[in-house]
Formats: C-alpha cells, structure tokens, sequence
C-alpha cells in the first residue's frame, strides 16, 4: 500500500510484470489444503503420492492460479483491477523447488472509459519450464 | 448423432446443461486471513482491518482466487465422468466485485461440455464446469470455468 499507483500510462505492450519468487514448503501445502478445502492426499501423503505414479507430493494446481493471481494484484497495486486471470496445469510442481511468477504485456487498449491491459503470465520452474501459463486482463488508472 | 466408438457415455452427454443445488457461504473475516497466509500472500488488503480501512476498498477483501474455498454442491451421478482418474486442467476467471467479510455468496456448478480427446495415454474426456458466484444482493460477482480431464 506504500506501493507507488501503477498508472495504464507508464505500462507498454512487452513491459514487464514484477516477477515473484515462490517457493512451498510441505507445511503450506498441508495449510492451502485446510484453508481451501482441497484434500486430495496427493499433495501430503507422500505414499499415497508415489501409489499413484507420482514422484511424491505435488503442488496443487489451484495454490499455483492463486500465485499467479499474487503476481498480477502485487504488480497493479490497490488501484488496479484483476478483471480476468487463467492458467493451464501443464506440468507438476514440488515443493522445496524455487518457481517464480513471471508476466508480460502482450496488448494495452480502451475498452469504453476502462483501461486495459492483457497479459501473458506464467510459472518457470528451477528448469526454466513454464509448467503454469495463463492470461490476465487488468484495469489500470489513468493520469489526470 | 454421437460418434461412434465415443467413450462418452450417452447419460453423461445429456447430462450438459445440469446445474448443482447452490450452496451459501457467510464469509468469515479469519477464512479470508487463512487462506491468504496459505498462498504465502501478505498483501495487507487480505488480513490488516486498519490498512485495509484506509485503503480505496475502505475494508477487508479477499484474494482473487478464495472462490476456490467456497465448494460447490455435488453434481448428480449422470453429470459426472465415468472414469476414476481424474486431472484438474486449468481455470479461467472473470471477477466482477471483490469479496467482503459478512457477504454471503451462493456457489452453483453446471457441466457446460465434455468432448472426447486423443491423448498420450489414450483416449480421454475433457469436462468443462462452469461455477456461477453471486452475493447477496444478487450480483454475480465472479465466475470460475474449469477443465478437467478424465480417463
């Protein structure tokens, strides 16, 4: 909220988003499980995981959406609007791996008085894989 | 006409269009907290009552991505894959109102589609859902489609 307002003005089509860093820990899988609901043991039962021809446990794909959606509200700031966000699970993530939120702008309009912008955004792995694309659109303020 | 040698089965076919029982959640301020320490989200929006009041939003939100806590009712039987292996695939969001403290938001599912895919193990079913999110005062204030894959 210290943040600086992020105005549609100063953002071009192939700007950057502010990357984010991520890294999940066991124990916040354990909690995205009790905070949402989802207890598909393939994301803390380690011998469930491995019975179901998994390397062990994953991240849940829903926990990866929520970061990318972190990655877009970090970056527009309070004034900014997340209007549409998607992602495909393309690939497993594990925990005790460092991922990082990336995006970048593909298309800056109008729609009406709104502000737009798309955005492509996705998750890299310690590989460099994106293993997590999607799209945002975002509504920005604009300079008086 | 279904094609031939589809592995979707006819029931389920029929079953597009079907709509789950809504269910209403009163959203709790600590579910909120909760969830956004669970994403590793320390966006003071979500869980600071006093910078959250000096904010443009003059309270509490959620993150963008708490509809996930808010379940939807079961489908019936017909409306559901066949098959026991079951993939989550992706979600695509349309946000309409940021989330309150004290709103009650009824959740309601519907099987939008299922088309038959060739994949690396063989034939699968890709299901789409649609989940409708509306508040008390009737406003449908998010939108969440998903694809699963089935096989």
């Amino acid at each position: 909220m210290s943040k600086e307002t992020l105005y549609w003005d100063d953002v071009e089509e192939a700007s950057e988003v502010t990357p984010l860093p991520k890294n999940a820990s066991s124990q916040l899988l354990v909690k995205y499980a009790g905070a949402s609901g989802d207890f598909y043991q393939i994301h803390y039962d380690v011998e469930f995981a491995k019975n179901n021809n998994l390397p062990g446990i994953i991240i849940h794909g829903a926990l990866k959406n929520a970061w990318l959606g972190q990655l877009m509200t970090d970056w527009i700031g309070e004034t900014g609007m997340l209007r549409k966000l998607t992602c495909q699970y393309r690939a497993m993530d594990v925990p005790n791996e460092d991922l990082v939120c990336k995006g970048i702008v593909t298309k800056k309009y109008k729609d009406g008085n709104h502000h737009l912008l798309d955005c492509d955004i996705w998750l890299e792995n310690s590989k460099g894989d994106r293993t997590t694309p999607g799209t945002a659109t975002v509504e920005l303020p604009i300079k008086d | 006409m279904p094609e031939e040698n589809t592995i979707i089965p006819e029931s389920l076919l029929e079953a597009i269009g079907v709509e789950s029982d809504p269910i209403t959640y009163e959203i709790e301020k600590g579910h909120i907290a909760r969830f956004a320490e669970a994403i590793g989200d320390e966006n003071p929006l979500f869980s600071d009552e006093i910078k959250a009041r000096n904010s443009r939003y003059g309270g509490i939100i959620a993150p963008p991505t708490f509809y996930r806590a808010l379940r939807p009712g079961s489908l019936p039987e017909s409306a559901e894959s066949p098959f026991t292996r079951n993939l989550d695939a992706g979600s695509d969001w349309e946000f309409f109102e940021p989330i309150r403290p004290g709103d009650r938001i009824t959740v309601t599912i519907k099987l939008a589609d299922v088309v038959e895919r060739e994949g690396r193990l063989g034939k699968m079913i890709i299901i789409t859902r649609e989940t409708r999110y509306e508040n008390q005062l009737g406003q449908i204030v998010a939108t969440q489609k998903t694809n699963g894959i089935s096989y």
